[in-house]
């Protein structure tokens, strides 16, 4: 009986949670578009910036490429050229709360306000990063333009390319916040916590497509790399655009990304219930 | 000089009661040099030299990359920051009323001593890198070296301080550390593998070439006479134009309470 009642209650049950969760994040996206378009040229500075690390990978490999008579590993300086363009909106599509804000977050109490409210703090933090990458998207079009002139690259996407790229970086935005959440809350065990973040992005660097596409890297490296998520961040958004890539191999690629983030929304909610109860007894 | 000293000797005892982070900072030094490392690795199996560079000569770029980068973490970026913040907050009219030299005195306020393992680990790296060259090096090459890795570091202040004391008009311009640090990771690879409009802005705009390349053309014996005069030249240039900026600025400063 009651299994039937509820049966028949779900369904416009889940419909107005799911309208209630659209309205929240329509208005979180609207609010940090708004707040970060006011910080254009803190936001330019910091883009800039962030712009010297892809052209010096950029510079290094296309010269071994040169050096090696043209191509390396099936990449000509143009193909590196196009990789590391694309690189830099995907580097700032994974821009998300970062680890080490967390203690802050813990310190100052911030966090004590957040679990007053009726919704799981995590939705706060994927709003908000998403407005901000609305931004971001606008902002970087100047910046891929200046390094197309720059750098000449060559870039022929299909239409399928396109349609999965659209999709995949918003994939790799949501497994990286997952994953960065769920190192950040390590804060709540330990305080010291900057150099097991440091190592991580070490690993991450080497083993994402961050440094140098995958299939650069030794045989051993991309065997490891299969089990970890940190290439659907980096490396498949931006090969998915650039190519060389199957359509078989796009799809697998948003297969794996979707995994990933079951996984990291599981892990997240288990680790996040635990850490709580460890919070409120350290305030308590 | 003995005000120097004693703020110095005031910044380690406090540095000193917070040991474990020395720890902390080792193990980030280390992670960060073993990822350098690994790149390194990576290149080499693609290829024998970059540019001419060999794989021993890019290990003294890193070494001196990594020192050089803890010499400003050590004393230059703390400096600049605790300016930053003190013509944010107002608390810059307390330095101005000091009988020290303005410029001596915010240059020298803070340290943070632990950063210091950047430049023992890269040290390190520079010695293991000096020891695979194909030729020893020769004292003179040593004293170019040193002499060189001053200049470099004077030309970075310099150009941090005149950056900062862009701060007493333009008051927000944390975003400007953002940048440096961005542009300094190019520091990592000696300058002439860049495009040219690249090295040009990389050696005059921000002094890296000077801070980092230069040195190290030095230990492996690529530099000529004349790049090393125009290093020296050029230091002198900025220290002057800082020193003279500095004064104009502080002359113009109205305060937080003007």
């Amino acid at each position: 009986m009651t299994s039937q009642a509820t049966a028949v209650a779900s369904p416009s049950a889940a419909e107005g949670r799911l309208r209630s969760y659209l309205r929240l994040y329509g208005t979180l996206i609207r609010v940090s578009i708004m707040e970060q378009f006011q910080y254009r040229a803190a936001n330019y500075f910091y883009m800039i910036g962030m712009v010297t690390e892809p052209i010096i990978y950029l510079v290094v490999w296309s010269t071994i490429a040169r050096e090696q008579g043209g191509t390396l590993g099936g990449y000509t300086p143009e193909l590196f050229a196009a990789y590391y363009i694309v690189w830099t909106l995907v580097r700032n599509m994974n821009i998300v709360f970062t680890p080490f804000g967390w203690e802050e977050r813990i310190r100052e109490g911030t966090l004590s306000a957040q679990l007053a409210r009726p919704l799981h703090p995590i939705h706060y933090d994927l709003g908000f990063f998403a407005g901000w990458k609305v931004v971001v998207i606008v902002m970087w079009i100047p910046i891929a333009a200046a390094l197309f002139w720059l750098f000449q690259p060559e870039l022929h996407p299909r239409p399928t390319q396109i349609a999965v790229f659209a999709v995949a970086i918003w994939g790799a935005y949501l497994i990286r916040s997952f994953l960065l959440w769920i190192l950040g809350m390590v804060t709540f065990w330990t305080t010291r916590v900057s150099a097991l973040f440091e190592a991580f992005f070490a690993a991450e660097l080497l083993l994402s497509g961050r440094l140098v596409p995958m299939t650069l890297l030794p045989e051993w490296a991309q065997t490891l790399a299969n089990f970890l998520p940190f290439q659907w961040t980096f490396g498949f958004p931006i090969t998915a655009l650039v190519g060389p890539i199957t359509d078989e191999e796009l799809f697998v690629g948003l297969a794996a990304q979707a995994g990933w983030i079951v996984f990291g929304a599981v892990a997240t909610w288990l680790i996040w219930r635990r850490a709580v109860r460890l919070y409120t007894a350290v305030s308590g | 000089m003995r005000l120097t000293w004693q703020f110095l000797r005031v910044g380690v005892m406090n540095e000193l009661q917070y040991r474990a982070n020395f720890f902390i900072q080792l193990l980030q030094s280390l992670v960060a040099i073993a990822t350098g490392l690994i790149v390194l690795a990576l290149v080499f199996d693609n290829t024998s030299d970059l540019s001419g560079w060999t794989r021993p000569q890019l290990l003294i770029v890193m070494g001196v990359f990594t020192v050089m980068g803890g010499i400003i973490g050590f004393v230059i970026e703390p400096n600049m920051g605790r300016l930053m913040s003190d013509i944010q907050l107002g608390t810059f009219d307390y330095v101005l009323t000091k009988p020290a030299d303005s410029q001596l005195l915010t240059s020298i306020r803070e340290f943070r001593l632990w950063r210091l393992t950047d430049v023992v680990v890269g040290g390190v790296v520079i010695v293991w890198g000096a020891g695979q060259l194909d030729r020893p090096v020769g004292w003179l090459e040593g004293v170019g070296f040193s002499l060189l890795l001053v200049v470099g570091g004077v030309m970075i202040y310099c150009f941090w301080l005149l950056l900062t004391t862009g701060a007493f008009w333009f008051v927000r311009m944390e975003m400007m550390q953002e940048l440096f640090t961005g542009l300094y990771r190019a520091g990592q690879y000696p300058v002439g593998i860049y495009p040219g409009w690249l090295r040009v802005m990389l050696t005059f705009l921000v002094p890296i070439a000077f801070a980092v390349t230069v040195p190290s053309e030095a230990l492996t014996g690529r530099l000529t006479v004349g790049l090393a005069v125009l290093a020296v030249v050029f230091a002198a240039f900025l220290l002057v134009l800082t020193r003279l900026f500095w004064r104009f600025a502080v002359a113009h400063y109205s305060g937080a309470s003007a």
